[in-house]
């Protein structure tokens, strides 16, 4: 059997000032699409960020396609994992397409200038979420929800074999939820993988194959959609009281009032 | 990359207008036919002195010194990524102006000057990049803050030195604080480097261009930051140290040079460099004919026009910025 394209090995994420956590042992197959749900502050951004390479693990390693990833160069790992950020810097002003463009900077050599294919790489991907037409404007101008879809479009152009996306949906209407959402299943039906960290459980329910569930307690459970979507288990996880009902014969959840 | 070729071909043009202009005006004005002629090798005698011993080395220096300070600004920018941040904002020429004053005091001679200036800047860079490298975290503003108070620190000490010297070496002193350009003497070590760090800095170019959107996309793009961001900050050290070395401290090339290219021509580095190097130059050689001719026969020291020119710009880029 092939590696999986991102395994985690006893990997216990470094959250400083917290003891450990549970060890994670999963791996991410092509084709797979990861759901991380977990309530505010339970380190889910640091476990991408760790995922991504970007901070060092405090125990357990990680593998790419069967390597480990600290034997690999930078630019290399960035071929293989595409990280789209919560949070954006954008302290000097640039153009939307130059945005776009820089996801091609792990493919490019020092004196290489960008070829006609990664403007055309590029430019697709602005397509694919929504911007074309925009490609001039200053980023400053953009509204919340056309930077995120910017950012997805940076990874599109990067085109990785795995999508590590913080909250991909974060700032979007339910439409560019739902679209954002379908062109990651569009990436995984073509046989990559992504993680995902969410706050909507049921979009979560519906687009991710895969949960992994982060406890405050440092515990942590994951498997298949259909097993972890145990409303008990949701419950605890957020320590709040919900509702559910049916859908299209998808389970939906609703919290609570008091 | 016609546009980047574009671009150089204009700032080229306007490069070689404003040397033409330097050497021709001052005390004995020269028609651009004079000037021309001494040029290319021919001419009167007394127009060779005047340009070849007297005017050019001066302006080739002030156009070295200028471009240096721009392509410090627009490394030092994107190393801090603060689009206002300045290649002095480290306390370099604080530093440098300690090391200059220490040897005029002493009565050495210009050469010394230099050499204990440039110590002094490096001294300052070490001091400033040891504090705020110091328990590992190494944030844009924490090395910002260091820098602004240990320039401070050296402000208090020139003030010091400048209340105990002796009455007549005062003019001198404050010259070299102000930023002139008439002690210049060789011009080869600020040309050398300016030209080694923009043939360097442009393979670099993409990379400062990813690394300007936050240090955690870029690595997550495949740059190794921690060694670029190393790699920036001394060679923007060794280049400030260099220009301060020439002219002494001049304030605000470095600053409105880079940002108001980056208004003009976009934030991609691999044109903002070498665009740096060439309007830096073209800006402190004017501002250089300026100080030398604006009240005649006294100079003025080129730090004072470059100030009054760039404090407003400055004003409405940061009014603007709101």
């Amino acid at each position: 059997m092939a590696s999986p394209l991102l395994e985690l090995v006893d990997l216990v994420v470094d959250i400083p000032g917290r003891p450990d956590g549970a060890p994670l042992n999963l791996g991410v197959g092509a084709g797979e699409c990861w759901g991380v749900l977990g309530p505010n502050g339970v380190g889910k951004s640091t476990l991408l960020h760790t995922l991504a390479g970007l901070r060092p693990a405090r125990r357990g390693s990680l593998r790419l396609e069967g390597k480990p990833i600290h034997q690999l160069p930078r630019r290399q790992i960035a071929r293989h994992l595409g990280m789209v950020f919560q949070d954006r810097q954008d302290g000097f002003p640039a153009s939307v397409l130059e945005t776009a463009l820089i996801g091609r900077h792990p493919y490019l050599r020092a004196w290489e200038l960008e070829s006609a294919e990664d403007y055309a790489a590029a430019q697709a991907a602005l397509a694919r979420v929504d911007l074309t037409g925009m490609e001039e404007r200053p980023i400053a101008t953009l509204s919340g929800g056309e930077r995120q879809r910017l950012a997805i479009a940076t990874a599109l152009t990067q085109d990785p074999q795995v999508f590590l996306l913080d909250e991909p949906t974060n700032h979007l209407d339910l439409h560019h939820q739902v679209e954002v959402l379908d062109i990651v299943r569009g990436m995984v039906t073509q046989g990559r993988g992504a993680i995902l960290t969410m706050h909507d459980v049921n979009l979560a329910a519906r687009y991710c194959d895969h949960l992994l569930l982060m406890y405050p307690t440092g515990e942590a459970c994951w498997g298949t959609t259909r097993d972890m979507l145990v409303p008990k288990a949701l419950e605890k996880l957020y320590s709040q009281p919900l509702a559910v009902g049916e859908v299209d014969g998808m389970p939906v959840f609703l919290p609570l009032g008091r | 990359m016609t546009r980047l070729a574009f671009i150089l071909t204009i700032l080229l043009g306007g490069s070689l207008a404003a040397v033409m202009t330097a050497v021709a005006v001052g005390s004995v004005p020269l028609t651009p036919a004079e000037t021309l002629a001494v040029l290319t090798g021919g001419g009167e005698p007394l127009h060779r002195t005047l340009i070849l011993e007297l005017r050019l080395p001066r302006t080739l220096a002030a156009f070295a010194t200028g471009g240096l300070l721009a392509v410090a600004g627009a490394l030092m920018q994107v190393l801090l990524r603060n689009p206002l941040a300045d290649p002095y904002v480290l306390g370099l020429s604080g530093g440098a102006a300690v090391g200059a004053l220490l040897a005029m005091l002493a009565g050495l001679g210009t050469v010394v000057v230099s050499g204990s200036a440039f110590i002094g800047a490096m001294i300052s860079t070490l001091i400033v990049f040891g504090l705020a490298h110091g328990t590992g975290s190494w944030t844009p503003t924490r090395l910002l803050l260091t820098g602004v108070v240990v320039a401070a620190g050296w402000g208090a000490f020139i003030s010091f030195m400048l209340a105990v010297s002796p009455t007549e070496e005062l003019p001198g002193m404050l010259y070299w604080l102000m930023g002139d350009l008439s002690h210049a003497h060789s011009i080869w070590p600020a040309w050398t480097v300016l030209v080694l760090v923009v043939l360097a800095a442009m393979p670099l170019g993409r990379s400062l261009n990813v690394l300007a959107r936050g240090p955690m996309q870029a690595a997550a793009l495949g740059v190794a930051v921690r060694p670029l961001e190393w790699t920036i900050y001394i060679v923007a050290a060794l280049v400030t140290a260099t220009a301060v070395t020439v002219a002494g401290s001049i304030g605000f090339v470095g600053l409105v040079v880079p940002h108001m290219l980056r208004l003009v021509l976009g934030n991609d580095q691999r044109i903002i460099l070498p665009a740096s190097a060439l309007a830096g130059g073209i800006l402190l050689t004017l501002a250089d004919t300026l100080a030398r001719t604006i009240i005649a026969p006294q100079q003025l020291p080129v730090g004072v026009i470059t100030a009054m020119l760039g404090v407003p710009v400055f004003l409405y880029l940061l009014h603007r910025s709101r």
